[in-house]
């Protein structure tokens, strides 16, 4: 019976049927999932790898080493990856090696928009884009393959409505594929300029075969129902125009975007009065077209930007109206997300708003302290950016701004790349004061473990970072651990380590509120008593759960835990802990 | 068929659509369910597609195009309304839950949705979260609208019943038929 699977899930599932045997990740919206679901599959070592950049090369390792491996990372990620990709493209592989990257049209949970198609041709690495979850089981197993025939890497392109749609899948029986002999081979390997320059001659020679690969494969595929517009897309897309136009067009969907069938497309195109290429964000396809000398239309007549949907491309291709609505006709409140009742971040944030603090930021749900109320954050760019702009803030503005001034850094976050900029600062004689939100979790993207925790991606016991003497190694003094919910307390060190000539590190140590022991530990809610004041100052904390009703202030027991930070707040005691 | 699950991050809307695709499956349709995951789940928006039929292609359901809304909170309720076909139906939780910026004042939390959505639209707006407490826990919320959606369609209710069985762990099977039954029977 098929089976109803993400994308990301049919993933896993083709890497497990294509018997690859080492899987290295970092977590990322809308990649997550896939390293998730081969952790269900026996025989293979998986991990949670401190970042791209590691997980890459360690899967890259586990391919030269003679198994199939696997990288999974959002967009992002693969630009913190991206050194070593770029010569992994020069190695080749030994066991096949694929590299899925997941973008994220629409943003709906990232800081840009890239488009990663792009690193493909300048990595000059193969990639397809599958279009549903069967083609992304399909896919994963026809990357393996053309890795293995190529001796390349293969980059997986997926997006958000890919990764995190469910469509139908049958499962097939995993092939049996065994451990490549390892050889030593300097002259592949070893990219000293000598060997490179050899090499470099082979990538050139692998893009002109798999490009005469693309104009046989099925993964490319022309669909003809007589219309007199030709479609050309691939992935999301392609089931967008699909839906619009239906058999009004005629289709030739790329399931391989990097290298292009020049012929194929050009043979195809030659067709039609007009051909549409259809693809969210850049014009990468429509660029390669028209280098070809293919007229065709693309970013003329849609958007760089966002997510596509089948009303628009029907409006731009057939002139037809969508459908009728009704509309509010008033304003909706929007419904931003916020940081859960009961989230440790919420004390760090109130205090730092409170004490008027520059706040560079960084990834993680702790970037939700850059809205109303609590609107501390300055600045969010990176992985790891906050620790290291911070020190160039200091630099540009001088003591005075910089006891102003702190980073805030999730646990992961830190591992990931925080811990570079640190020495950074210690390095090039920085006072910053770096503040770890250690809530014991990878937040953001769905509570996965990393090297502070303790746990293994399977959530077996292991050695756990110890962030206060990591710390003290890397030449920090003044490591102090507080409880951000004891915000008397948090203030009193975010005071005392922003006035230290040197640099410091506040751990601020209270673990995520979803994680079970939390659940536990936090019962009831919290009740409003009639020593209440009505001085709202625990509306300053920006939770879910208070909100003003006429005059006074009430607490939605639907939405609180009893996590208690607002008792710690009233001035008044106003507050009490209920059943 | 076009369905479009909305609520507030939290209200257990992915478990709903889970049961709905299992549903459609099992009654052979080819099925289509796009979810959200990371930042929109923070206690924000959440919209969850899911679409049946011989075949689908899109797994987005856009404006005008829902057959029926099934909203788990009555603000996201009226944010979906343009995402109702014309003739379409919707069936809403008068639960509401205030958003940031009417917490912080910035914006008011319009007055009479119920209203204002049944003078425009085909309306069921049930107390659903009364209805959850009554079957053991307000957490049974989903399952209680999906009651309410089993009801508006033509599918058997055993099928939705095995759905239910399938999905939930099993320690919480008997409360969830329960949440089930109290809507399915409104």
């Amino acid at each position: 019976m098929k089976k109803l699977m993400l994308g990301n899930e049919a993933v896993a599932r083709g890497a497990y049927e294509a018997g690859v045997t080492v899987v290295s990740s970092y977590p990322g919206t809308p990649s997550t999932e896939i390293t998730e679901h081969i952790v269900k599959y026996d025989n293979i070592f998986v991990e949670w790898a401190p970042n791209e950049k590691v997980a890459c090369e360690t899967a890259l390792g586990a391919s030269i080493a003679g198994a199939r491996s696997m990288t999974c990372m959002k967009h992002v990620g693969l630009n913190v990856m991206a050194d070593p990709v770029f010569t992994a493209s020069y190695t080749g592989v030994n066991g096949g090696f694929v590299l899925c990257v997941a973008d994220d049209q629409g943003m709906h949970s990232s800081q840009n928009e890239q488009d990663s198609r792009h690193y493909a041709k300048a990595a000059k690495i193969p990639m397809l884009e599958p279009s549903d979850s069967a083609e992304c089981r399909d896919f994963t197993k026809a990357a393996y393959e053309l890795s293995e025939k190529f001796d390349t890497p293969v980059f997986m392109r997926l997006s958000t409505r890919v990764s995190h749609s469910q469509s139908l899948v049958e499962e097939r029986e995993k092939e049996d594929c065994k451990l490549k002999d390892y050889v030593k081979n300097p002259e592949k390997y070893v990219m000293t300029p000598g060997n490179a320059i050899k090499r470099h001659v082979v990538v050139e020679d692998r893009i002109k075969a798999i490009t005469d690969f693309a104009e046989k494969t099925d993964l490319n595929s022309v669909e003809e129902n007589g219309s007199k517009i030709g479609v050309i897309a691939s992935g999301i897309a392609y089931m967008y125009a699909k839906e619009a136009l239906g058999n009004r067009a005629d289709y030739l969907k790329l399931g391989m975007i990097y290298p292009l069938p020049e012929k194929k497309i050009t043979e195809f195109a030659g067709k039609y009065d007009k051909v549409y290429i259809i693809e969210e964000l850049d014009p990468f396809i429509e660029e390669h077209c028209k280098a070809l000398g293919v007229n065709v239309i693309g970013k003329d007549a849609f958007t760089l930007q966002g997510e596509y949907n089948p009303a628009m491309i029907k409006k731009a291709v057939l002139g037809e109206d969508a459908a009728e609505y009704d509309e509010a006709g008033e304003a909706v409140p929007v419904r931003p997300p916020v940081m859960c009742a009961g989230c440790p971040h919420r004390g760090v944030f109130y205090v730092l708003k409170k004490l008027g603090m520059t706040v560079s930021g960084d990834i993680g749900c702790y970037t939700l302290g850059s809205a109303p109320p609590l609107e501390s954050v300055d600045t969010t760019i990176c992985m790891g950016a906050s620790v290291s702009a911070a020190h160039g803030m200091a630099k540009a503005r001088g003591a005075e701004f910089n006891k102003k001034l702190v980073s805030v850094i999730g646990d992961s976050t830190f591992m990931h790349s925080g811990i570079t900029g640190l020495v950074d600062i210690v390095y090039n004689k920085g006072n910053n004061t770096v503040i770890i939100l250690d809530n014991s979790i990878t937040g953001m993207t769905g509570h996965q473990d990393n090297p502070t925790t303790g746990y293994t991606i399977r959530k077996e016991p292991t050695k756990q970072v110890n962030l206060i003497t990591l710390c003290k190694a890397i030449g920090v003094e003044s490591v102090v651990v507080a409880d951000p919910f004891d915000v008397k307390n948090f203030e009193k060190v975010v005071k005392e380590e922003t006035e230290r000539e040197a640099p410091s590190v506040i751990i601020a140590q209270r673990p995520c509120a979803l994680l079970p022991p939390m659940r536990k530990k936090y019962s009831g809610h919290c009740e409003i008593t009639d020593k209440c004041r009505k001085c709202k100052l625990c509306m300053k904390l920006g939770c879910p759960a208070i909100s003003v009703s006429g005059d006074s202030v009430k607490i939605d027991v639907t939405q609180c835990n009893g996590c208690g930070l607002c008792t710690n707040v009233c001035p008044f005691g106003a507050i009490e802990q209920g059943d | 068929m076009n369905i479009m699950i909305v609520g507030v991050g939290g209200q257990g809307t992915l478990l709903a659509s889970r049961i709905l695709g299992r549903v459609a499956i099992k009654e052979g349709y080819d099925v289509k369910v796009s979810e959200v995951h990371g930042m929109s789940q923070r206690g924000g928006s959440v919209v969850t597609y899911v679409k049946y039929g011989d075949e689908v292609y899109s797994p987005i359901i856009g404006k005008g195009e829902a057959d029926i809304v099934l909203a788990f909170e009555i603000l996201e309720a009226y944010r979906a309304l343009p995402y109702l076909r014309k003739g379409g139906k919707m069936i809403a939780n008068t639960q509401k839950i205030n958003p940031m910026p009417v917490i912080t004042g910035a914006m008011e939390y319009p007055a009479d949705i119920e209203k204002k959505l049944a003078e425009k639209i085909n309306l069921q707006a049930v107390d659903a979260l009364s209805l959850a407490e009554q079957a053991g826990t307000i957490k049974a919320v989903n399952v209680v609208l999906i009651g309410l959606l089993a009801k508006s369609t033509s599918i058997d209710k055993s099928v939705w019943l095995e759905a239910i069985k399938e999905t939930v762990p099993e320690k919480f099977i008997e409360l969830n038929l329960k949440a089930f039954e109290l809507g399915y029977n409104l």
